[in-house]
Protein backbone atom coordinates (compact mmCIF):
# COMPACT_ATOMS: atom_id res chain seq x y z
CA UNK A 1 0.00 0.00 0.00
CA UNK A 2 1.60 3.50 -1.32
CA UNK A 3 -0.54 5.25 1.87
CA UNK A 4 1.62 2.94 4.50
CA UNK A 5 4.98 3.66 2.78
CA UNK A 6 5.00 7.78 3.09
CA UNK A 7 3.29 7.44 6.82
CA UNK A 8 5.20 5.33 8.79
CA UNK A 9 2.51 5.60 11.88
CA UNK A 10 -0.18 4.39 9.76
CA UNK A 11 -2.59 1.26 11.28
CA UNK A 12 -1.72 -2.10 9.18
CA UNK A 13 -4.94 -3.32 8.22
CA UNK A 14 -5.18 -6.53 9.84
CA UNK A 15 -4.97 -4.25 13.61
CA UNK A 16 -7.54 -2.20 12.36
CA UNK A 17 -10.75 -4.88 14.34
CA UNK A 18 -8.42 -4.75 17.07
CA UNK A 19 -8.24 -1.07 17.12
CA UNK A 20 -11.87 -0.65 16.88
CA UNK A 21 -13.10 -3.16 18.79
CA UNK A 22 -12.64 -2.13 22.52
CA UNK A 23 -13.03 1.63 21.04
CA UNK A 24 -16.93 0.25 19.70
CA UNK A 25 -16.66 -1.13 23.82
CA UNK A 26 -15.98 2.04 25.20
CA UNK A 27 -18.24 4.11 23.49
CA UNK A 28 -21.17 1.51 24.03
CA UNK A 29 -20.55 1.83 27.88
CA UNK A 30 -20.23 5.31 27.75
CA UNK A 31 -23.66 5.84 25.84
CA UNK A 32 -24.92 2.56 28.36
CA UNK A 33 -24.52 4.45 31.60
CA UNK A 34 -25.61 8.23 29.91
CA UNK A 35 -28.67 6.42 28.73
CA UNK A 36 -29.72 4.73 32.47
CA UNK A 37 -29.21 8.02 33.98
CA UNK A 38 -30.82 9.87 31.01
CA UNK A 39 -33.85 7.80 31.62
CA UNK A 40 -33.63 8.01 35.51
CA UNK A 41 -33.58 11.72 35.14
CA UNK A 42 -35.17 12.43 32.17
CA UNK A 43 -38.87 10.79 32.44
CA UNK A 44 -39.51 12.64 35.92
CA UNK A 45 -38.48 16.30 34.62
CA UNK A 46 -40.26 15.67 31.37
CA UNK A 47 -43.48 14.67 33.78
CA UNK A 48 -42.33 17.59 35.47
CA UNK A 49 -42.48 20.23 32.68
CA UNK A 50 -45.44 18.78 31.26
CA UNK A 51 -47.81 18.58 34.08
CA UNK A 52 -47.34 22.11 36.17
CA UNK A 53 -48.44 23.59 32.92
CA UNK A 54 -51.85 24.59 31.97
CA UNK A 55 -54.35 22.17 33.01
CA UNK A 56 -51.71 19.74 33.88
CA UNK A 57 -51.92 17.77 37.19
CA UNK A 58 -49.76 19.96 39.48
CA UNK A 59 -50.71 23.34 37.61
CA UNK A 60 -47.92 25.81 38.25
CA UNK A 61 -46.89 28.57 36.64
CA UNK A 62 -43.77 29.36 38.26
CA UNK A 63 -42.35 25.57 38.78
CA UNK A 64 -43.24 25.00 34.71
CA UNK A 65 -41.33 27.84 34.04
CA UNK A 66 -38.29 27.42 36.15
CA UNK A 67 -38.17 23.76 34.76
CA UNK A 68 -38.45 24.59 31.37
CA UNK A 69 -36.06 27.47 31.51
CA UNK A 70 -33.39 24.93 33.34
CA UNK A 71 -34.39 22.18 29.95
CA UNK A 72 -33.65 24.79 27.70
CA UNK A 73 -30.64 26.07 29.12
CA UNK A 74 -29.16 22.49 28.91
CA UNK A 75 -30.56 22.12 25.39
CA UNK A 76 -29.12 25.40 24.13
CA UNK A 77 -25.43 24.87 24.55
CA UNK A 78 -23.54 23.07 22.36
CA UNK A 79 -21.93 19.50 23.49
CA UNK A 80 -18.09 21.28 23.49
CA UNK A 81 -18.80 24.25 25.36
CA UNK A 82 -21.09 22.22 28.09
CA UNK A 83 -18.10 19.81 28.33
CA UNK A 84 -15.46 22.08 29.18
CA UNK A 85 -18.12 25.06 30.97
CA UNK A 86 -18.73 22.22 33.92
CA UNK A 87 -15.52 20.65 34.05
CA UNK A 88 -15.40 21.88 37.73
CA UNK A 89 -18.65 20.08 38.26
CA UNK A 90 -17.36 17.20 36.52
CA UNK A 91 -14.27 16.89 38.45
CA UNK A 92 -16.35 17.44 41.79
CA UNK A 93 -18.17 14.12 40.59
CA UNK A 94 -15.86 12.23 39.49
CA UNK A 95 -12.70 13.56 40.56
CA UNK A 96 -11.48 13.55 37.18
CA UNK A 97 -11.60 15.73 33.62
CA UNK A 98 -10.65 12.96 31.83
CA UNK A 99 -11.68 9.17 30.58
CA UNK A 100 -14.99 7.41 30.24
CA UNK A 101 -16.36 9.15 33.76
CA UNK A 102 -15.36 11.95 33.13
CA UNK A 103 -17.06 11.81 29.78
CA UNK A 104 -20.58 10.60 31.06
CA UNK A 105 -21.36 13.58 32.89
CA UNK A 106 -21.37 15.85 30.36
CA UNK A 107 -23.15 13.44 28.19
CA UNK A 108 -25.78 13.05 30.86
CA UNK A 109 -26.55 16.53 31.58
CA UNK A 110 -26.94 16.89 27.92
CA UNK A 111 -29.18 14.01 27.23
CA UNK A 112 -31.24 14.19 30.07
CA UNK A 113 -32.36 17.84 28.96
CA UNK A 114 -32.78 16.56 25.55
CA UNK A 115 -35.02 13.40 26.82
CA UNK A 116 -36.90 15.84 29.00
CA UNK A 117 -38.16 17.67 26.17
CA UNK A 118 -38.90 14.36 24.40
CA UNK A 119 -40.82 13.33 27.21
CA UNK A 120 -42.31 16.32 27.62
CA UNK A 121 -43.78 16.38 24.06
CA UNK A 122 -44.63 12.64 23.94
CA UNK A 123 -47.27 13.61 27.09
CA UNK A 124 -48.37 16.47 25.32
CA UNK A 125 -49.50 14.41 22.54
CA UNK A 126 -50.80 12.01 24.25
CA UNK A 127 -55.29 12.58 24.62
CA UNK A 128 -55.63 14.85 27.75
CA UNK A 129 -58.97 13.09 28.16
CA UNK A 130 -57.41 10.11 29.32
CA UNK A 131 -56.09 11.96 32.24
CA UNK A 132 -59.70 13.18 33.02
CA UNK A 133 -61.42 9.22 32.84
CA UNK A 134 -58.06 8.28 35.14
CA UNK A 135 -59.22 10.78 37.64
CA UNK A 136 -62.97 9.89 37.38
CA UNK A 137 -61.88 6.16 37.99
CA UNK A 138 -59.86 6.92 41.25
CA UNK A 139 -56.19 7.23 40.10
CA UNK A 140 -53.97 9.19 42.30
CA UNK A 141 -51.88 11.97 40.35
CA UNK A 142 -48.79 9.39 40.51
CA UNK A 143 -50.94 6.64 38.94
CA UNK A 144 -52.87 9.10 36.59
CA UNK A 145 -48.90 9.61 35.25
CA UNK A 146 -47.98 6.03 35.11
CA UNK A 147 -51.14 4.64 33.52
CA UNK A 148 -52.42 7.48 31.56
CA UNK A 149 -49.76 9.31 30.55
CA UNK A 150 -46.47 7.54 30.19
CA UNK A 151 -47.96 3.87 29.67
CA UNK A 152 -49.55 5.52 26.80
CA UNK A 153 -46.59 7.24 25.61
CA UNK A 154 -44.45 4.54 25.37
CA UNK A 155 -43.79 4.35 21.59
CA UNK A 156 -43.59 7.49 21.11
CA UNK A 157 -40.83 7.26 24.22
CA UNK A 158 -39.35 4.65 22.68
CA UNK A 159 -39.02 6.28 19.45
CA UNK A 160 -37.31 9.64 21.42
CA UNK A 161 -35.10 7.38 23.30
CA UNK A 162 -33.61 6.10 19.88
CA UNK A 163 -33.09 9.79 18.78
CA UNK A 164 -31.52 10.20 22.13
CA UNK A 165 -29.55 7.26 22.17
CA UNK A 166 -28.20 8.33 18.14
CA UNK A 167 -27.51 11.85 20.01
CA UNK A 168 -25.54 10.48 22.71
CA UNK A 169 -23.22 8.52 20.33
CA UNK A 170 -22.52 11.28 18.64
CA UNK A 171 -21.74 13.56 21.71
CA UNK A 172 -19.47 10.54 23.11
CA UNK A 173 -17.21 10.54 19.73
CA UNK A 174 -16.66 14.86 20.74
CA UNK A 175 -16.53 13.52 24.31
CA UNK A 176 -12.89 11.19 22.53
CA UNK A 177 -11.45 14.25 21.87
CA UNK A 178 -10.65 14.82 26.07
CA UNK A 179 -9.92 11.39 26.30
CA UNK A 180 -12.88 9.35 26.94
CA UNK A 181 -12.05 6.50 24.14
CA UNK A 182 -14.48 5.18 22.17
CA UNK A 183 -14.87 5.85 18.34
CA UNK A 184 -14.45 9.32 18.47
CA UNK A 185 -11.11 9.05 19.76
CA UNK A 186 -9.73 6.69 17.63
CA UNK A 187 -11.50 8.88 14.84
CA UNK A 188 -9.67 11.62 16.07
CA UNK A 189 -6.12 10.19 17.32
CA UNK A 190 -5.35 7.71 14.34
CA UNK A 191 -7.44 9.19 11.31
CA UNK A 192 -7.49 12.84 11.72
CA UNK A 193 -4.16 13.19 13.97
CA UNK A 194 -2.59 10.99 11.79
CA UNK A 195 -3.86 10.89 8.55
CA UNK A 196 -4.76 7.20 8.15
CA UNK A 197 -7.34 7.87 6.05
CA UNK A 198 -7.96 3.61 6.11
CA UNK A 199 -9.40 3.93 9.93
CA UNK A 200 -11.11 7.43 9.25
CA UNK A 201 -13.38 5.78 6.83
CA UNK A 202 -13.93 2.38 9.17
CA UNK A 203 -14.93 4.38 11.72
CA UNK A 204 -16.86 6.27 9.86
CA UNK A 205 -18.78 2.49 8.72
CA UNK A 206 -18.81 1.60 12.57
CA UNK A 207 -20.34 4.74 13.35
CA UNK A 208 -23.06 4.56 10.48
CA UNK A 209 -23.61 0.60 10.89
CA UNK A 210 -24.10 1.49 14.71
CA UNK A 211 -26.61 4.51 14.16
CA UNK A 212 -28.41 2.47 11.34
CA UNK A 213 -29.24 -0.50 13.80
CA UNK A 214 -30.10 1.54 16.75
CA UNK A 215 -32.58 2.89 14.76
CA UNK A 216 -33.67 0.03 13.10
CA UNK A 217 -33.95 -1.44 16.39
CA UNK A 218 -35.80 1.40 18.00
CA UNK A 219 -38.21 1.38 15.15
CA UNK A 220 -39.28 -2.24 15.47
CA UNK A 221 -39.70 -2.06 19.47
CA UNK A 222 -41.64 1.03 19.00
CA UNK A 223 -44.34 -0.91 16.79
CA UNK A 224 -44.47 -3.96 18.73
CA UNK A 225 -45.16 -1.47 21.15
CA UNK A 226 -48.11 0.03 19.70
CA UNK A 227 -51.22 -2.28 19.52
CA UNK A 228 -52.47 -0.65 15.96
CA UNK A 229 -49.44 -1.12 14.22
CA UNK A 230 -48.38 -4.67 15.64
CA UNK A 231 -51.37 -6.10 13.94
CA UNK A 232 -50.72 -4.26 10.57
CA UNK A 233 -47.67 -6.05 10.18
CA UNK A 234 -47.05 -9.48 8.38
CA UNK A 235 -49.08 -11.53 9.93
CA UNK A 236 -47.31 -14.77 9.62
CA UNK A 237 -44.05 -13.40 11.72
CA UNK A 238 -45.97 -12.69 14.82
CA UNK A 239 -48.71 -15.17 16.14
CA UNK A 240 -49.38 -14.29 19.33
CA UNK A 241 -52.16 -11.60 18.87
CA UNK A 242 -55.44 -12.54 19.81
CA UNK A 243 -57.27 -11.41 16.96
CA UNK A 244 -54.97 -10.98 13.56
CA UNK A 245 -57.63 -8.86 11.91
CA UNK A 246 -59.73 -6.19 13.73
CA UNK A 247 -63.04 -7.74 13.58
CA UNK A 248 -65.59 -6.30 11.22
CA UNK A 249 -67.67 -2.93 12.21
CA UNK A 250 -70.77 -4.53 13.52
CA UNK A 251 -73.11 -4.35 16.35
CA UNK A 252 -72.33 -6.39 19.40
CA UNK A 253 -75.40 -8.61 20.01
CA UNK A 254 -77.73 -7.43 22.91
CA UNK A 255 -76.96 -9.40 25.61
CA UNK A 256 -80.12 -11.62 26.52
CA UNK A 257 -81.88 -10.37 29.33
CA UNK B 1 -79.79 8.39 45.05
CA UNK B 2 -77.80 11.32 44.23
CA UNK B 3 -78.60 15.17 45.06
CA UNK B 4 -77.42 17.99 44.01
CA UNK B 5 -77.68 21.01 46.41
CA UNK B 6 -77.59 24.22 45.33
CA UNK B 7 -74.81 23.95 43.00
CA UNK B 8 -73.02 26.86 42.13
CA UNK B 9 -69.58 26.83 39.45
CA UNK B 10 -67.74 30.34 39.11
CA UNK B 11 -64.76 31.15 37.27
CA UNK B 12 -63.05 34.46 38.65
CA UNK B 13 -60.65 35.67 35.71
CA UNK B 14 -59.21 39.28 35.43
CA UNK B 15 -61.34 40.66 38.30
CA UNK B 16 -64.67 39.41 36.51
CA UNK B 17 -67.03 36.88 37.45
CA UNK B 18 -68.29 34.29 35.11
CA UNK B 19 -71.34 31.76 36.89
CA UNK B 20 -71.40 28.90 34.69
CA UNK B 21 -73.82 26.66 37.25
CA UNK B 22 -75.69 29.16 38.96
CA UNK B 23 -77.73 27.35 42.54
CA UNK B 24 -78.78 23.94 40.91
CA UNK B 25 -80.61 21.54 42.40
CA UNK B 26 -81.52 18.40 41.44
CA UNK B 27 -82.46 14.46 42.95
CA UNK B 28 -82.23 11.41 40.83
CA UNK B 29 -83.85 8.68 42.60
CA UNK B 30 -83.14 5.22 42.59
CA UNK B 31 -83.63 3.42 39.87
CA UNK B 32 -84.16 6.19 38.18
CA UNK B 33 -83.25 8.02 34.60
CA UNK B 34 -82.83 11.85 35.01
CA UNK B 35 -81.55 13.50 31.67
CA UNK B 36 -80.05 17.09 31.49
CA UNK B 37 -80.37 18.75 27.93
CA UNK B 38 -79.26 21.52 26.83
CA UNK B 39 -77.31 23.38 23.96
CA UNK B 40 -73.57 23.67 24.30
CA UNK B 41 -72.32 26.15 26.16
CA UNK B 42 -75.22 25.81 28.42
CA UNK B 43 -72.46 24.23 31.26
CA UNK B 44 -73.39 20.52 30.50
CA UNK B 45 -70.35 19.78 30.50
CA UNK B 46 -69.30 21.28 33.66
CA UNK B 47 -72.02 20.26 35.26
CA UNK B 48 -70.65 16.59 34.79
CA UNK B 49 -67.04 17.59 35.80
CA UNK B 50 -68.68 19.00 38.98
CA UNK B 51 -71.18 15.71 39.59
CA UNK B 52 -67.83 13.86 39.23
CA UNK B 53 -65.95 16.15 41.40
CA UNK B 54 -63.20 16.96 38.62
CA UNK B 55 -63.69 20.36 39.16
CA UNK B 56 -64.79 21.27 42.58
CA UNK B 57 -67.63 23.31 42.93
CA UNK B 58 -67.68 27.05 44.28
CA UNK B 59 -70.33 26.28 46.66
CA UNK B 60 -73.34 23.54 47.23
CA UNK B 61 -72.70 19.90 47.53
CA UNK B 62 -73.23 16.61 46.02
CA UNK B 63 -74.46 13.84 47.72
CA UNK B 64 -74.70 10.32 47.16
CA UNK B 65 -76.52 7.74 49.23
CA UNK B 66 -76.74 10.41 51.85
CA UNK B 67 -73.05 11.06 51.83
CA UNK B 68 -72.10 14.50 51.04
CA UNK B 69 -68.79 13.86 48.30
CA UNK B 70 -67.72 17.14 48.50
CA UNK B 71 -64.70 17.09 50.26
CA UNK B 72 -61.69 19.20 50.12
CA UNK B 73 -58.87 17.00 50.45
CA UNK B 74 -57.25 15.18 47.08
CA UNK B 75 -57.20 11.76 48.70
CA UNK B 76 -60.72 12.06 50.11
CA UNK B 77 -61.87 13.26 46.56
CA UNK B 78 -60.32 10.57 44.88
CA UNK B 79 -62.91 8.21 47.24
CA UNK B 80 -65.72 10.53 46.51
CA UNK B 81 -65.30 9.93 42.67
CA UNK B 82 -65.13 6.21 42.99
CA UNK B 83 -68.79 6.50 43.88
CA UNK B 84 -69.68 7.59 40.53
CA UNK B 85 -69.26 5.73 37.58
CA UNK B 86 -68.69 8.20 34.51
CA UNK B 87 -69.25 7.23 30.73
CA UNK B 88 -67.64 9.72 28.83
CA UNK B 89 -68.57 11.11 25.04
CA UNK B 90 -65.52 9.06 23.31
CA UNK B 91 -65.15 5.96 24.69
CA UNK B 92 -62.41 6.92 25.90
CA UNK B 93 -60.57 3.71 26.11
CA UNK B 94 -56.66 3.82 26.83
CA UNK B 95 -55.35 2.58 23.54
CA UNK B 96 -52.46 0.50 24.25
CA UNK B 97 -54.67 -1.52 26.29
CA UNK B 98 -57.02 -4.64 26.18
CA UNK B 99 -60.91 -3.96 26.52
CA UNK B 100 -60.27 -6.29 29.83
CA UNK B 101 -57.03 -4.22 31.13
CA UNK B 102 -59.49 -1.24 30.37
CA UNK B 103 -62.19 -2.23 32.59
CA UNK B 104 -59.43 -3.19 35.10
CA UNK B 105 -58.11 0.41 35.61
CA UNK B 106 -60.72 1.78 38.18
CA UNK B 107 -59.48 -2.16 39.91
CA UNK B 108 -55.78 -1.31 39.47
CA UNK B 109 -55.76 2.50 40.75
CA UNK B 110 -57.76 0.23 44.07
CA UNK B 111 -55.19 -1.68 44.46
CA UNK B 112 -58.10 -4.95 43.86
CA UNK B 113 -55.51 -7.93 43.54
CA UNK B 114 -54.99 -9.42 40.17
CA UNK B 115 -56.80 -12.78 40.19
CA UNK B 116 -60.00 -10.30 42.11
CA UNK B 117 -59.62 -8.06 39.17
CA UNK B 118 -59.48 -10.89 36.52
CA UNK B 119 -62.91 -12.28 37.83
CA UNK B 120 -64.61 -8.88 38.27
CA UNK B 121 -63.71 -8.12 34.69
CA UNK B 122 -64.87 -11.28 32.80
CA UNK B 123 -68.10 -10.55 34.60
CA UNK B 124 -68.70 -6.84 33.52
CA UNK B 125 -67.70 -8.00 30.44
CA UNK B 126 -70.10 -11.09 30.31
CA UNK B 127 -72.62 -8.53 31.78
CA UNK B 128 -72.06 -6.13 28.83
CA UNK B 129 -72.11 -8.51 25.80
CA UNK B 130 -68.57 -8.96 25.61
CA UNK B 131 -67.56 -11.57 27.18
CA UNK B 132 -65.78 -12.63 24.16
CA UNK B 133 -63.75 -9.54 23.23
CA UNK B 134 -61.79 -9.24 26.53
CA UNK B 135 -58.67 -9.53 24.45
CA UNK B 136 -59.29 -7.34 21.83
CA UNK B 137 -57.51 -3.59 21.50
CA UNK B 138 -59.77 -0.95 21.22
CA UNK B 139 -59.30 -0.41 17.55
CA UNK B 140 -60.29 -4.17 16.98
CA UNK B 141 -63.66 -2.87 18.33
CA UNK B 142 -66.96 -0.99 16.66
CA UNK B 143 -67.67 2.46 18.24
CA UNK B 144 -70.85 0.73 20.01
CA UNK B 145 -68.91 -1.97 21.68
CA UNK B 146 -66.25 0.73 22.28
CA UNK B 147 -68.22 2.09 24.22
CA UNK B 148 -69.75 -1.08 26.18
CA UNK B 149 -66.08 -1.06 27.51
CA UNK B 150 -66.53 2.11 28.74
CA UNK B 151 -69.83 1.36 30.72
CA UNK B 152 -68.64 -1.58 32.15
CA UNK B 153 -65.33 0.08 32.94
CA UNK B 154 -67.64 2.82 34.62
CA UNK B 155 -69.28 -0.15 36.64
CA UNK B 156 -66.01 -1.52 38.17
CA UNK B 157 -66.21 -0.27 41.77
CA UNK B 158 -69.94 -0.76 41.97
CA UNK B 159 -70.89 2.61 42.11
CA UNK B 160 -74.50 4.05 43.25
CA UNK B 161 -74.79 6.21 40.30
CA UNK B 162 -73.65 6.51 36.75
CA UNK B 163 -73.59 9.20 34.93
CA UNK B 164 -73.66 9.51 30.83
CA UNK B 165 -71.45 12.65 29.75
CA UNK B 166 -73.06 12.56 25.81
CA UNK B 167 -72.15 8.93 25.85
CA UNK B 168 -74.39 8.37 22.59
CA UNK B 169 -73.19 11.53 20.75
CA UNK B 170 -70.48 10.18 18.47
CA UNK B 171 -71.87 6.44 17.68
CA UNK B 172 -74.55 5.87 14.59
CA UNK B 173 -78.22 5.17 15.62
CA UNK B 174 -77.74 1.82 15.83
CA UNK B 175 -75.32 1.47 18.83
CA UNK B 176 -76.78 4.59 20.27
CA UNK B 177 -79.96 2.04 20.71
CA UNK B 178 -77.83 -0.65 21.59
CA UNK B 179 -76.19 1.64 24.66
CA UNK B 180 -80.03 3.55 25.61
CA UNK B 181 -80.56 -0.14 25.81
CA UNK B 182 -77.95 -1.33 28.22
CA UNK B 183 -78.09 1.76 30.11
CA UNK B 184 -82.10 0.83 30.81
CA UNK B 185 -80.86 -2.68 31.34
CA UNK B 186 -78.31 -2.12 33.97
CA UNK B 187 -80.72 0.58 35.67
CA UNK B 188 -83.27 -2.14 36.24
CA UNK B 189 -80.71 -4.93 37.30
CA UNK B 190 -78.70 -2.85 39.29
CA UNK B 191 -81.30 -0.10 40.82
CA UNK B 192 -78.64 2.54 39.50
CA UNK B 193 -79.68 6.29 39.55
CA UNK B 194 -78.11 7.42 36.02
CA UNK B 195 -77.63 11.22 35.08
CA UNK B 196 -77.79 11.34 31.67
CA UNK B 197 -76.01 14.58 29.73
CA UNK B 198 -76.77 14.44 26.18
CA UNK B 199 -78.25 17.24 23.56
CA UNK B 200 -80.01 14.28 22.42
CA UNK B 201 -83.49 14.62 22.45
CA UNK B 202 -84.42 11.01 21.27
CA UNK B 203 -82.49 9.56 23.84
CA UNK B 204 -84.45 11.48 26.37
CA UNK B 205 -87.51 10.10 25.30
CA UNK B 206 -86.08 6.35 24.83
CA UNK B 207 -84.78 6.30 27.95
CA UNK B 208 -85.27 8.99 30.95
CA UNK B 209 -87.67 9.38 33.58
CA UNK B 210 -87.98 13.05 33.67
CA UNK B 211 -85.64 15.54 32.09
CA UNK B 212 -84.49 19.51 32.79
CA UNK B 213 -83.53 22.08 30.26
CA UNK B 214 -80.30 23.96 31.42
CA UNK B 215 -79.93 27.16 29.97
CA UNK B 216 -77.07 29.87 30.77
CA UNK B 217 -76.36 27.78 34.19
CA UNK B 218 -79.99 26.97 35.15
CA UNK B 219 -83.21 25.18 34.83
CA UNK B 220 -85.37 26.77 32.36
CA UNK B 221 -87.82 23.52 32.68
CA UNK B 222 -87.89 20.31 34.21
CA UNK B 223 -90.47 17.62 34.48
CA UNK B 224 -91.27 14.00 33.65
CA UNK B 225 -90.80 13.40 30.46
CA UNK B 226 -94.05 11.87 29.94
CA UNK B 227 -95.84 14.73 31.35
CA UNK B 228 -93.89 17.04 29.08
CA UNK B 229 -94.63 15.19 26.25
CA UNK B 230 -98.52 16.07 26.81
CA UNK B 231 -98.12 19.44 28.15
CA UNK B 232 -98.79 21.58 25.25
CA UNK B 233 -97.63 24.61 26.59
CA UNK B 234 -94.23 23.37 27.07
CA UNK B 235 -91.65 24.89 24.94
CA UNK B 236 -89.06 22.04 25.98
CA UNK B 237 -92.27 18.84 25.55
CA UNK B 238 -92.38 20.66 22.22
CA UNK B 239 -88.68 20.07 21.27
CA UNK B 240 -89.12 16.26 22.75
CA UNK B 241 -91.50 15.46 20.23
CA UNK B 242 -90.05 12.91 17.77
CA UNK B 243 -89.74 15.35 14.19
CA UNK B 244 -89.91 14.05 10.73
CA UNK B 245 -89.58 15.79 7.35
CA UNK B 246 -92.50 15.50 6.14
CA UNK B 247 -94.09 15.63 2.28
CA UNK B 248 -95.22 19.34 0.75
CA UNK B 249 -99.25 20.10 0.82
CA UNK B 250 -101.09 18.88 -2.49
CA UNK B 251 -102.69 22.08 -4.64
CA UNK B 252 -105.67 23.45 -3.28
CA UNK B 253 -104.73 21.94 0.31
CA UNK B 254 -102.61 23.09 3.20
CA UNK B 255 -100.77 21.34 5.69
CA UNK B 256 -101.58 21.35 9.62
CA UNK B 257 -98.53 20.46 12.11
CA UNK B 258 -100.65 18.41 14.70
CA UNK B 259 -99.21 17.16 17.73
CA UNK B 260 -100.79 14.55 20.61
CA UNK B 261 -99.60 13.29 23.45
CA UNK B 262 -102.64 12.09 25.56
CA UNK B 263 -104.08 8.45 26.27
CA UNK B 264 -107.53 9.75 25.12
CA UNK B 265 -106.62 10.65 21.85
CA UNK B 266 -108.50 7.76 19.81
CA UNK B 267 -106.38 5.68 17.93
CA UNK B 268 -108.00 6.13 14.50
CA UNK B 269 -108.34 9.95 14.78
CA UNK B 270 -107.04 10.76 11.20
CA UNK B 271 -110.09 8.60 9.69
CA UNK B 272 -112.57 10.14 12.44
CA UNK B 273 -111.56 13.72 11.38
CA UNK B 274 -111.79 12.97 8.07
CA UNK B 275 -115.31 11.27 8.29
CA UNK B 276 -116.36 14.75 10.52
CA UNK B 277 -114.87 16.60 7.28
CA UNK B 278 -116.72 14.56 4.85
CA UNK B 279 -113.34 15.55 2.76
CA UNK B 280 -109.89 13.33 2.19
CA UNK B 281 -107.58 14.11 4.89
CA UNK B 282 -103.73 13.47 3.21
CA UNK B 283 -101.07 12.25 5.54
CA UNK B 284 -97.61 14.49 4.79
CA UNK B 285 -95.52 12.87 7.23
CA UNK B 286 -95.58 11.28 11.03
CA UNK B 287 -93.74 10.59 13.64
CA UNK B 288 -95.28 8.34 16.66
CA UNK B 289 -93.79 6.78 19.28
CA UNK B 290 -94.71 5.15 22.73
CA UNK B 291 -93.16 6.78 25.61
CA UNK B 292 -93.72 5.14 28.67
CA UNK B 293 -96.89 3.71 27.59
CA UNK B 294 -98.12 6.79 26.00
CA UNK B 295 -98.45 7.08 22.62
CA UNK B 296 -96.93 10.58 21.50
CA UNK B 297 -97.01 11.60 17.88
CA UNK B 298 -95.88 14.95 15.43
CA UNK B 299 -98.35 14.39 12.52
CA UNK B 300 -98.60 16.56 9.53
CA UNK B 301 -101.94 16.38 7.54
CA UNK B 302 -103.06 17.82 4.41
CA UNK B 303 -106.61 19.24 4.63
CA UNK B 304 -108.09 21.19 1.47
CA UNK B 305 -107.76 24.57 2.22
CA UNK B 306 -111.87 25.39 3.14
CA UNK B 307 -111.80 23.20 5.34
CA UNK B 308 -108.96 24.31 7.51
CA UNK B 309 -110.82 26.33 10.37
CA UNK B 310 -113.14 23.15 10.28
CA UNK B 311 -110.27 20.65 10.61
CA UNK B 312 -108.65 22.43 13.59
CA UNK B 313 -111.76 21.87 15.06
CA UNK B 314 -112.49 18.57 14.85
CA UNK B 315 -108.59 17.62 15.72
CA UNK B 316 -109.15 20.37 18.82
CA UNK B 317 -112.02 18.04 20.06
CA UNK B 318 -110.25 14.89 19.42
CA UNK B 319 -107.64 16.36 22.05
CA UNK B 320 -104.95 17.05 18.96
CA UNK B 321 -103.31 20.05 18.83
CA UNK B 322 -102.26 22.16 15.66
CA UNK B 323 -99.64 23.82 16.50
CA UNK B 324 -98.74 27.99 16.66
CA UNK B 325 -95.27 27.48 17.82
CA UNK B 326 -93.67 24.49 15.90
CA UNK B 327 -90.94 24.69 13.82
CA UNK B 328 -90.96 24.52 10.46
CA UNK B 329 -90.34 20.89 8.96
CA UNK B 330 -87.55 20.54 6.52
CA UNK B 331 -89.12 19.88 3.49
CA UNK B 332 -91.93 22.62 4.35
CA UNK B 333 -91.61 26.06 3.80
CA UNK B 334 -93.13 28.83 5.89
CA UNK B 335 -96.00 29.66 4.40
CA UNK B 336 -97.37 26.45 4.07
CA UNK B 337 -97.52 25.44 7.86
CA UNK B 338 -101.31 27.04 9.09
CA UNK B 339 -100.75 27.95 12.62
CA UNK B 340 -103.67 27.86 14.45
CA UNK B 341 -104.94 30.49 17.00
Amino acid sequence: MSAAAVNPNIVPLDQIPGLLLPALGDTALMVGITMVIVVLFGVPIGALVHNTGRGGLYENRALHLASGWIVSLGRSLPFLILMAAIIPFTRLITGTNIGIPAAVVPMSIAGIAFFSRIVENALRSVPAEYTTIARAAGASRLQVIRTAQLAEAIPSLVGGLTINTIAMIEYSAIAGTIGAGGIGYVAVTYGYQRFDTRVMLATIVLLVVLVALVQLTGDRIARRLTPRLRFLQGAGTRSTSPAQTPSPVSLPAAPSS
Amino acid sequence: MIRIDQLTKAYEHAGSRTVVLDSLDFEVGRGEIAAVVGRSGAGKSTLAQCVTLLELPTSGSVIVDGVDLTASSERDLRTARRAIGTIFQSDGLFSRRTAAENVALPLEFLGVTPAESRARVAELLERVGLGDKARHYPHQLSGGQRQRVGVARALALRPRVLLSDEATSGLDPESTQSILGLLRELRDDLDLSILLITHEMEAVREIADTVARLEAGRFTERGRVVDLLQDQSSQLGADLQPQRASAAAADGQVALLATYGSPDVPADWLARVSAELGEPVGLLGAAVEVVDGTTVGTVTVGVPASHADAARDALARLGIQTRRDADPLPLLNDDEIETAA
